[in-house]
Order: C-alpha cells, then sequence, then structure tokens
C-alpha cells in the first residue's frame, strides 16, 4: 500500500491518498455527488483506491494532452484553429462532458480527469522548469474547458468556488464613468450600461493590465464582469502554482511502493523531452521496402535524425553501436524485413569490412535486434522521447536526435544543407532555432515537416499531430506522396 | 579662497584605488544601504540572501555574493575596493552557497521593482548632445521622464516608496521598495511594464507610438490621457523652444512623416517650411493647427484623426523611454545607489522626483571634491557628538534622504505586522 507521507499539517490541502488494488473496484454507478461540476479547480486532493494500471493510464492520457497543448501553444496558431484542435485532441483522450450529456458517465470521466492531474502534480512538482510548464498547460486546459462549458454551468461553478472580488459599487461607477468607457471602446452603448465591475488588485489579472484593457487606480484594477476569465485563469494559476510549491516541499516518499516511482519519473522524462508517451505501432499501409529502395525513401521520407545517421553511414561506411540500433530498429520499422536488413548493412560496410567479420559480429546483432537472436524480443523502434533522453551520444557519436544534440551552428548548416526549402535568416528557419532555443525539439522537427511537405502551419502530421515518432514521420511524409501521386492520377482520395 | 573645493577636487581620479579606498572607507553610507535594502534593523532575507555583484580592477566581475550583516558586507566591499557594485534580489538560499546547493535550488523570489531610463533612448529626439554626453538642457527629457512615471507608478499603481537615483552619467534609476513590488512575480513585472511602455519600434519605424487599439481615432487608456496632460506643457517648453526639434530639415521632415497621410496638408506644409527655412519648431506646430483648423466644420473624421496624432506627436517627444528589459525579471542586476560612477567620478545620489527638474548632473558630488571637503572641514569640536564624516560634506543632504526613505519603508513594514501580533497578545 502506498501512502506518501508529509507533515500531517500540510497533508490535509495539499497531497494525494492512493491504495493500490489488484483489481479495480467496480465504482458505483450513480453519481457520488463528488463532481457536481465539470470544472475543477482541483484543491482537494481525492482519495483514491485504484489499480497501476489505472493510476497509469489515467496520467499518461493527461501527460499526453498536456504536451500536445504545450506544442500548440508554440505554434501561434489562430484562436479558433487552436480551439478546435484542442477540442479534437481532448475528446479522443480525455474527454469531459457536461452535465447535460446523456450517453457519457460523467462520474467516471470526472474521475479520470481528476486522477490524472494529482498523479501528474507528483512528477511535475520536482523542479522549477516543471511546475512552471505545468501550470501553464493545465491552466490552458482549464482554459479551454472553461470557454466552452455551458454557459449555466460555468456561472454555477463560479458561484461554487466563492472567489473573493469585490463589486463596484453605484457611486464608485459613476465617479469613473468615462474613464471605465475608454477602457472599453469595443463595447456598445448599451454593452456598457449592462456592465458591471470587480475591483481586484491589479497584480489578479497582469494580462487584461499588459493589454490596457482595464481602468487601473490606485492599485485596484476595475475588470468588468465580460472579462472575469482573467480572473478565473488567474486564481488557477495561482493557487496552483502554490500547492505545487507545498508539494515540493513536502514531496511524498514514493519509495513505500517501489511500483509507483519509476512511472513518476517516466512522466516527469517524458515531459521534459516535449513528448506524450508515444509509442509506434506500424500502420498496414507500411509498404515492405527492400535493401535498393532505402536510399530513394531516405532521401524523401526520413527524418531529420534519421537521415543524418544514414548520410553518416554513407560516407563512414561505419556507425557506432547506439547509432546502428537507432537507425537499425527505425528501418525495421518502416517495413525492412530482416533479410533486407542484412543486405543492407553488408553492403554499406561494403569493403571496410571481411564477409568474415561482418558475419561474426554483425549479422547477430542484426538478427537480436529482429528478435531472432537471445531472448528473442520484438524491439521495437526507439520513439523521440526515447532518443531524446537515453543514452547521450558523446563526441563520436552520431545517433540522437539533430534539434537537441547539435550545437546550434552545426544543426543550421545541417538543416541549410540538407532541405532546400530552408534559407538562411528567413522567418522559418528562425522559428526553428527559436524552439530548439527553447528546448521544444519536436516543434521545431514538426515545423521541418511542416516546411518540406507543403502542409499549412499548425498541421503538423496532420490534426495538429506534433512529431514524437520518426516512424510516424516517415508514416505520414509517405502517406502524403500517395496522396498527391493519386491526385496526379486522377483518382479519387479518401479522405479521413 | 583661490580655488574651490570643486575645482580641487576634479584632479581626483575616480579609476585610482586610493580615491575610492578613501570614499568607500569614509563616506559610503553603508547603514542606509543596509536599513533600506533590509527594511528591518535586523538581518532578514531581504538582506542574507540578497545578491551582491561586484566589479573590480580590469573589470573582473564577481557575481553571488552575500553578507550575513551590514558590517560584513563593508568589511568586503574595503577588501575588493570595487570601482562599483550592483544590486540583484533575494533568493531562495544565500546566493554565496550556490555551489553546494542543488541545481535549480537558486531561485531569486523577491526584489524592488526598477527602471531604468537612458539618455542613449532619446539620442534620435534630443538636439543639444549625443552619445555619451548629456547637459543640463537634455536633463529636461529625463525630468519629464520621472514626472510622468512617478505620477503612473504613484496614482495608478499605488506604490509609495519609490527612490530615484542618479546613475552616475545620463540617466536615472527608480527602485521601489512597496511590499506589493518586492513580492511582484516575473509575469506582473512584464505586465506593468508593457502597460507603461509606449514607445515601441526600431530605428526603421518613424511612428513609435501606436496606443489607440489599432485605430487612428481611438480614445487613451485614462492613464495615458493622465500622462498626456502632464506632457503636453514639457512639449511646447523642451521640444518647441529649447530642443527646436523641428527646426532643421530632417526635424520638420520627422514631423510630416509622423501627421496623417493627407496629400494637401502635408504638401502645403512642406511647401511653406520649405520656402522659408527659418520658421521655429514653435511657429511650425503653430502652421499645422492653423492648417486643419477648417477641416473642424468640414471634414470632422479628418480633423479629429489629426488631433489624435498630434497627441501621439507629443507622447512620441516626451513620453519616457524606459529600459524594459531591466524591469521585466527579478534577477536583474542594477547599480547601487551611492556608487560612484568611473567614468565621471559623480556619486549615484537619491534625486527628489518633486524637483528633477532642478537638477543639474553638472553639479552632481564628484568623489573628489567630497574628499577635499572632508580635508578642509574644521576638526570635531570637543563636546557634542562626534558628525559621521559624509556630515561634513555635501554628500549630506543625499545620505539623509536615504535615512528617510529607508525609515518610512520600516514603518509602513512594521505597521502591516503589527496587527496580527497585538491580537495574539490579547488574547
Ligand atoms: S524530433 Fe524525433 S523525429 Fe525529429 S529528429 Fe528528433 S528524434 Fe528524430
Ligand atoms: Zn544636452
Amino acid at each position: 500500500m502506498f501512502r506518501p507521507t508529509t507533515r500531517p499539517s500540510a497533508t490535509a490541502s495539499s497531497s494525494l491518498d492512493v491504495k493500490l488494488h489488484k483489481r479495480q473496484t467496480v465504482s458505483s454507478a450513480s453519481s457520488s455527488g463528488r463532481y457536481p461540476y465539470r470544472l475543477n479547480f482541483y484543491d482537494r486532493p481525492p482519495s483514491l483506491d485504484i489499480t497501476l494500471d489505472e493510476f497509469e493510464t489515467c496520467a499518461i492520457d493527461r501527460l499526453r494532452i498536456l504536451s500536445h497543448l504545450e506544442a500548440l501553444s508554440h505554434r501561434n496558431l489562430p484562436p479558433a484553429q487552436l480551439s478546435t484542435a484542442i477540442a479534437t485532441y481532448t475528446k479522443q483522450h480525455l474527454p469531459l462532458s457536461a452535465n447535460t450529456a446523456r450517453t457519457a458517465n460523467l462520474d467516471d470521466e470526472r474521475r479520470r480527469d481528476e486522477i490524472g492531474h494529482w498523479v501528474l502534480r507528483l512528477a511535475f512538482s520536482r523542479s522549477p522548469e516543471l511546475r512552471a510548464r505545468f501550470v501553464r498547460a493545465e491552466t490552458m486546459l482549464f482554459r479551454h474547458r472553461f470557454e466552452t462549458d455551458d454557459a449555466s454551468e460555468r456561472a454555477a461553478f463560479l458561484r461554487h468556488l466563492a472567489l473573493d472580488w469585490a463589486v463596484v459599487g453605484e457611486d464608485e461607477r459613476s465617479a469613473y464613468e468615462s474613464q471605465l468607457r475608454k477602457c472599453m471602446p469595443w463595447a456598445r452603448p448599451e454593452q456598457f450600461a449592462a456592465e458591471s465591475w470587480f475591483k481586484v488588485s491589479w497584480t489578479a489579472v497582469p494580462d487584461l493590465v499588459a493589454k490596457r484593457r482595464v481602468f487601473v487606480k490606485q492599485g485596484m484594477a476595475y475588470v468588468p464582469q465580460s472579462m472575469q476569465i482573467s480572473l478565473v485563469l488567474q486564481a488557477f494559476d495561482t493557487r496552483l502554482t502554490r500547492a505545487l510549491e507545498v508539494t515540493a516541499k513536502n514531496l511524498p516518499r514514493l519509495d513505500e511502493d517501489e511500483r509507483l516511482g519509476p512511472v513518476i519519473d517516466h512522466l516527469a522524462a517524458s515531459f521534459l523531452a516535449g513528448v506524450g508517451a508515444g509509442e509506434y505501432a506500424p500502420t498496414d499501409s507500411t509498404a515492405a521496402v527492400t535493401a535498393e529502395m532505402v536510399d530513394d525513401v531516405a532521401r524523401k521520407h526520413f527524418p531529420p535524425c534519421m537521415l543524418n545517421l544514414y548520410e553518416r553511414l554513407k560516407r563512414d561506411h561505419h556507425l557506432k553501436h547506439f547509432g546502428r540500433l537507432q537507425l537499425g530498429l527505425f528501418l525495421k520499422g518502416i517495413g525492412l524485413p530482416l533479410e533486407e536488413a542484412v543486405v543492407f548493412w553488408r553492403r554499406m560496410y561494403g569493403s571496410t569490412m571481411t564477409d568474415d567479420k561482418f558475419n561474426k559480429e554483425y549479422r547477430y546483432n542484426i538478427r537480436h535486434s529482429y528478435g531472432q537472436e537471445g531472448r528473442r524480443a520484438n524491439y521495437p523502434p526507439k520513439s523521440c522521447t526515447q532518443i531524446l533522453t537515453s543514452n547521450q551520444p558523446g563526441t563520436q557519436d552520431s545517433h540522437g536526435c539533430p534539434f537537441r544534440h547539435f550545437s546550434p551552428e552545426n544543426l543550421q548548416s545541417f538543416l541549410l544543407s540538407t532541405y532546400p526549402q530552408l534559407e538562411r535568416g528567413s522567418p522559418d528557419m528562425r522559428d526553428i532555432m527559436d524552439s530548439v532555443k527553447s528546448s521544444h525539439y519536436h516543434v521545431a522537427c514538426t515545423r521541418v515537416f511542416e516546411i518540406t511537405h507543403n502542409v499549412k502551419r499548425g498541421e503538423g502530421l496532420g490534426n495538429s499531430e506534433s512529431v514524437s515518432h520518426p516512424n510516424k514521420w516517415t508514416d505520414r511524409s509517405r502517406e502524403l506522396e500517395k496522396e498527391k501521386l493519386a491526385i496526379l492520377n486522377g483518382e479519387d482520395v479518401k479522405m479521413e | 579662497m583661490a580655488i574651490s573645493a570643486k575645482e580641487q577636487g576634479m584632479a581626483y581620479d575616480p579609476s585610482s584605488p586610493q580615491v575610492m579606498n578613501a570614499f568607500y572607507r569614509r563616506l559610503f553610507p553603508y547603514k542606509a544601504l543596509f536599513k533600506w535594502l533590509n527594511q528591518a534593523d535586523v538581518p532578514g532575507k531581504l538582506w542574507t540572501h540578497r545578491e551582491f555583484a561586484f566589479t573590480i580592477e580590469n573589470d573582473v566581475y564577481i557575481r553571488y555574493n552575500s553578507f550575513n550583516t551590514a558590517y560584513d558586507f563593508q568589511k568586503e566591499v574595503l577588501r575588493l575596493n570595487p570601482s562599483r557594485f550592483e544590486i540583484g534580489p533575494q533568493y531562495s538560499a544565500r546566493p554565496r552557497d550556490r555551489k553546494t546547493l542543488p541545481a535549480g535550488a537558486l531561485q531569486p523570489q523577491r526584489r524592488e521593482l526598477v527602471f531604468d531610463i537612458d539618455m542613449t533612448d532619446y539620442d534620435e529626439v534630443r538636439t543639444c548632445c549625443s552619445d555619451k554626453k548629456i547637459c543640463k538642457r537634455c536633463w529636461g527629457f529625463i525630468a519629464a521622464a520621472v514626472k510622468v512615471l512617478d505620477n503612473a507608478l504613484r496614482n495608478t499603481f499605488g506604490f509609495k516608496h519609490l527612490l530615484w537615483v542618479y546613475s552616475g552619467r545620463r540617466g536615472i534609476h527608480c527602485w521601489i521598495s512597496d511590499t506589493l513590488a518586492i513580492d511582484l512575480t516575473d509575469d506582473q513585472r512584464r505586465a506593468l511594464v508593457t502597460f507603461l511602455e509606449v514607445i515601441k519600434g526600431s530605428k526603421e519605424q518613424v511612428k513609435k507610438v501606436n496606443v489607440r487599439n489599432g485605430k487612428d481615432d481611438g480614445e487613451l487608456h485614462p492613464a495615458l490621457e493622465d500622462a498626456l496632460d502632464d506632457l503636453r506643457t514639457e512639449f511646447s517648453r523642451l521640444i518647441l523652444r529649447d530642443q527646436e526639434c523641428f527646426q532643421s530639415d530632417q526635424g520638420w521632415q520627422t514631423l510630416l512623416a509622423l501627421l496623417p497621410a493627407n496629400r494637401e496638408v502635408t504638401e502645403s506644409l512642406r511647401k511653406l517650411w520649405e520656402s522659408s527655412p527659418d520658421r521655429s519648431s514653435e511657429d511650425k506646430w503653430v502652421d499645422i493647427v492653423g492648417m486643419i483648423k477648417t477641416y473642424k466644420t468640414s471634414n470632422p473624421t479628418l480633423y479629429r484623426k489629426y488631433e489624435k496624432y498630434m497627441q501621439d506627436i507629443v507622447l512620441q517627444y516626451t513620453y519616457p523611454r524606459i529600459d524594459a528589459e531591466v524591469s521585466k525579471h527579478r534577477n536583474h542586476l542594477l547599480k547601487s545607489p551611492f556608487c560612484v560612477h568611473p567614468g565621471t567620478g559623480r556619486v549615484c545620489i537619491p534625486i527628489d522626483p518633486d524637483r528633477a527638474h532642478e537638477f543639474d548632473p553638472e553639479a552632481v558630488p564628484h568623489v573628489g571634491e567630497l574628499l577635499v571637503e572632508l580635508d578642509n572641514a574644521p576638526a570635531a569640536d570637543s563636546g557634542g557628538k562626534i558628525p559621521e564624516d559624509y556630515e561634513r560634506t555635501s554628500l549630506k543632504p543625499y545620505v539623509e534622504m536615504l535615512e528617510r526613505h529607508a525609515k518610512a519603508i520600516m514603518a509602513d513594514v512594521r505597521g502591516a505586522r503589527r496587527p496580527v501580533k497585538e491580537e495574539t497578545m490579547e488574547f
């Protein structure tokens, strides 16, 4: 059993109590009354009886959403497009329905939402950077839900929060009438007449202050009711930030249940790498690739990391261990069968190696990675997270992710020489380098994909999905090529 | 007296270690500086966890110093004899322990809200000097900036404890010590600065004031309207009369470019000003007013547009040009008050914002002058309290200013704490 230990005084409001079970307890079908609202400020930790599996899946689902939101936020999409992108994605991975929804199991959805949030708090309280990014992403998610919430449910939720905002009285209102008016130039006269104001410290609405959207006097900001979302978001942000700091100081001891520690470590690492634990499952459209075809496929469909490895291999007729592993598993993923892989590698090593040596040392490794030797495990191709975070390349290595492991100068010249679509000093190039600078490697990679595939900015690998796996890049790239060919041939294209 | 202390003093070289050492030994107001930063008599985290950065010989820069007491600080200053030093934030731990702390454990937490205004940002509008130079006349820009900023910080944002400090050469700093200011997060600082920032855009951009929500005739935010009220008089006095910003060809061409693009008006003005090159800036401003008067009834929309554009011109030439980056981050280091500017030898003294107009950078105490004053002062007479060395120099009123300022902050901070104490005592 796992019980985070914290100082008793601090536990009450800040920590999560989890009891792990072997099997999932059947939750009562009737509504428990714990979740009267769809929106949640997460200020009461749930006490949970759950299975490890549930613990993990709730967290991973949410992590995926947060990563995705973070990636979206760096793409500067227009608000409407952003909102649709979030809606599509959340519906798929973490649906949360309004009270009016008849079909959904509201309690279950809301419970999963809550569990995910609280588990991630444990993972994300560890460093200031993680905390800040978690709060940003969570606030973005809350904002989206708040904006799309049913108006009356939202109002009920706000009433229950009972945030202490002072209402501006009639006297004060008329005293500052002209100033208040000037701060709302867009409002129609009747809108203005019907408006009412809250008076709060300006520090509670920094975003409105920055845009000069509110009247400020003696440190108090006069916030129109119609802009209360800023207040709500700021309250959400402040409370969560504070709560995470408390959690960080009283971090529950996770070693009491050795099964939880690794899960939580992995969650934090995945997020830092900028990807939601993306796993790769080959799509059926993956046609078999032969050794002869690799060169052609590489030029057209390899992501930067693999193209780099492949070019190295061509040039040096050699790759170090992790490089071979990264490229080899990837090739398996794109549909290069074992026999072809042996041919491919043999050819690549060329005359630098005798047949004898190759057969002894390399054939085994290739067969091994195809699950034909040793433990006979079928190793999956590495995801971006794995490439970004494990087996950091040394100076002699060429594996890894160029966005992360190249110096900015080398990355730039690599991109320029590899992709004719990119120009030095162009806005696109600056975009890419900026993402790299802020450690959003997958965002940079996604942007390169968009530019080199003539895909609209923000579309990513389709439906605004970011690159989270090298094989997904290749799959999508080949898919796009197929669509293009079909159009050229005048065939109908099936659109999803 | 044949030569004044002033003239004698100027001979002292502020880059000489002996001069600086004498200054630090005899004149620097450690106690007042401590109280101002610490906001209490007993050292708290605002002092012990505060970063100091020293610049010593050969421009070596030593960061992450911190001190237990004011005395420790004083000892270190005397030992290092820095050419200047800067003040940073209170960190989550003692900055000097940073090597023994886990990565990421040293986070900036609290810090005065600071502003930096520098004359270089006015190079495109001032005509009397350029580059590193500054004179009493171009100080007018700074004085106008102080007036507007001081007003906004007090009336709009409600701050009380503002310390304005001469930066030693061509600018001014402001330190705000209210508890609310000290507690601001970087996001909040950024928001406040963005609210106050009006002049934006590179050299290439002519019109640098765009504060009407993208509309030509949009209303100004009330805070900017207040600023504009203050700046109208500054504009006539400083821009039109003193600096004559529109006298030169280049000057009036810029003015034309800043007005609405209306062929008729622009061409008539151009012709007029080309043919009579001796029209003063004030004449030209009046020319514009006269030219557009006819539109008041015939084309009120156009008239209104001119009105707003002319307001924007007033702002562009006189509104404070703040170095926004300095204010946005808690961990930005800023030169301490009472440092000596290594280039000019002038002491970074506090300035009374209500009298910023009277301030003359040339009249600021020079380190050498102060040392001469000290040498010439009669030995302390027996009996009575022995005066501190600074009290016998012209530095005295400035040190007293900092002392009064620190006292007011401390009274406020104590006042905020007291109610809690009293409650617990009563029961
Ligand atoms: S982000 Fe992923 S796919 Fe792109 S280069 Fe890096 S590791 Fe390869
Ligand atoms: Zn001048």
